[in-house]
């Protein structure tokens, strides 16, 4: 993707993040991401019914990478089956780690696509995988 | 100033994050180096040349601990792993065989974690309080104010001596003093301090003193716990093993060694001790008269040239040491902090391991310029220059 175009989305996200919000109903799985390494610490909300993903939002302070990648990859997620939501997952977890993936499956997620390229930033941008992976053992742990 | 005798400053960096871990002079790095390539051996156990040297140097380095810190005997300087290791011996070495139910612990809200956790899990375990000394608008604490929380249950006040966020110097004789008239203990985490100024724990009527090799020009992996000796001697260890004993039976009978011996199970970090010994020859050589002139003279340069950016919040202007908290207006800390290291400048992003500073500060995240003996006004230069460029930043941290 080209740099310029890549710094916009994910600014555009930083600075308008997609439904950042304390959302405070009980129908919502509350994930708090908070990572020691670095500093963000993300409340993130999930609506699940029916095995898709109905709603998504998320509050708190996190920089720049963590809150623009937490507010693509929500809005990627919502209307998505478990299923779909785990095969993203995984192609993005490759993509940040190197590894093969499936472009057209991430979309907008593209944007990180050289994020390895800066080592320590690779946890900020891996920050809401985290929070999605702990939604899914939640979901099963539930289930 | 003594630029030349840090090997990691010949690369292009400006190191600002020396609350975190100082760099090391040459001296430090050959006297580990010699240990590995000229004398290895345990200490404590041979007959044998090498292993003499190695005792000498080990025990040699408790005695400049010893003078160091003013303290009356070398059987008062334990040596741990670090100030964590320090704070957690005293706490469940000492505290939980020596304090009540209903006894109180004064600490601060700008402690360090490890002058927090400890005490919080005591006070699950044992029964104690923990209580917190108020702070002034400067978030510093003034001697006089822990009398409004000392009570005739007090038993123990635990006090960073510099912290690691605000900088704020305690007065430690004057608390010392105030201490000692009602009976109470006087715990000091010295991380912050031990490398940057002069201590003197008899002066200070200190009971208990932490500190780490790391935070004053040597090795990681080590510490040292100071205590009075009629206090050690009613301390518990937290380890048991070899090195600590004179002799144990299957019956069960056994016998533990004396002071501090007592406290030191296991092969302990022998390249570190003989690498602290260094350190603070260093140090010594140079006067903490001059390190401590030296910081104040930048951290005053640093706060003047930061209060005329616009766009940059200081948090701590009134404070003393070489600590300073800055936030550029609407950026995530950790993204200033990315931004400058693609200058090559080293600067730390977060909470500082001071969690329940957020309760006072308001804001949870900031970022920290630590200076330290070696640091430049030119450098401090460089890093404002870096700043007020910084209209930038996202076009360089995304």
């Amino acid at each position: 993707m080209e740099k310029e175009l890549r710094r916009e989305i994910i600014l555009d996200n930083y600075q308008n993040p997609y439904n950042k919000k304390t959302i405070e109903d009980s129908s919502y799985i509350k994930i708090n991401t908070n990572n020691e390494s670095c500093i963000d610490n993300l409340d993130i909300y999930f609506k699940v019914e029916g095995g898709f993903i109905k709603d998504a939002g998320f509050n708190g302070e996190a920089c720049a990478i963590s809150t623009s990648a937490t507010s693509i990859m929500l809005r990627g997620l919502i209307g998505k089956s478990i299923s779909e939501v785990k095969e993203l997952l995984k192609n993005y977890i490759n993509m940040i780690n190197e590894k093969e993936y499936d472009q057209d499956l991430l979309k907008e997620l593209n944007v990180y696509d050289e994020i390895y390229l800066q080592p320590n930033r690779k946890n900020c941008a891996l920050l809401p995988a985290r929070a999605v992976e702990k939604m899914l053992k939640e979901i099963e742990n539930a289930g | 100033m003594n630029r030349e005798d840090f090997e990691m400053l010949k690369q292009d960096i400006i190191y600002f994050d020396n609350s975190a871990t100082t760099l090391k002079p040459k001296s430090v790095v050959d006297s580990i180096t010699d240990y590995y390539t000229k004398f290895t051996s345990n200490a404590h156990r041979g007959d044998y040349k090498t292993s003499l040297k190695v005792d000498t140097l080990y025990e040699g380095t408790r005695d400049k601990v010893k003078d160091f810190l003013n303290a009356e005997s070398s059987n008062e300087i334990v040596f741990t792993s670090g100030t964590t290791n320090s704070l957690n011996m005293v706490v469940f070495g000492f505290a939980k065989y020596n304090l009540k139910p209903g006894d109180e612990v004064i600490i601060t809200k700008t402690e360090h974690a490890s002058n927090v956790l400890p005490w919080l899990e005591l006070a699950d375990e044992l029964g104690i309080r923990i209580k917190y000394a108020p702070l002034d608008e400067n978030l510093k604490l003034r001697t006089e104010d822990l009398l409004k929380v000392i009570t005739p249950n007090t038993k123990i006040v635990s006090l960073a001596h510099v912290t690691n966020t605000v900088g704020d110097i305690r007065d430690l004789e004057g608390i010392g003093k105030m201490l000692k008239e009602r009976n109470i203990y006087f715990v000091v985490d010295a991380a912050q301090s031990a490398g940057h100024r002069k201590i003197d724990v008899q002066k200070m009527n200190i009971d208990f003193l932490a500190f780490s090799a790391h935070k004053m020009c040597g090795p990681t992996g080590t510490g040292v716990l100071y205590g009075k000796e009629k206090l050690l001697e009613k301390m518990r260890p937290i380890n048991y093993g070899g090195g600590m004993n004179n002799f144990f039976e299957s019956d069960g009978s056994r016998e533990y060694k004396s002071i501090p011996t007592l406290f030191e199970a296991g092969t302990q970090n022998i390249e570190g001790v003989i690498g602290l010994g260094a350190a603070i020859d260093y140090l010594e050589a140079i006067g903490f008269d001059e390190i401590e002139k030296h910081e104040k003279e930048l951290r005053d340069y640093l706060i003047d040239k930061l209060s005329t950016i616009e766009n940059i919040d200081v948090l701590n202007k009134n404070s003393e040491a070489g600590n300073v908290l800055f936030n550029i207006k609407g950026i995530f800390p950790q993204d200033t902090a990315i931004y400058l290291d693609h200058y090559n400048i080293c600067v730390r992003a977060g909470n500082h391991c001071a969690k329940l500073l957020k309760e006072e500060l308001g804001i949870k995240n900031t970022c920290r310029i630590s200076l330290y003996l070696y640091n430049t006004k030119e450098e401090i230069d460089k890093l404002i220059e870096t700043l007020k460029n910084s209209k930038n930043i996202f076009e360089v941290v995304i």
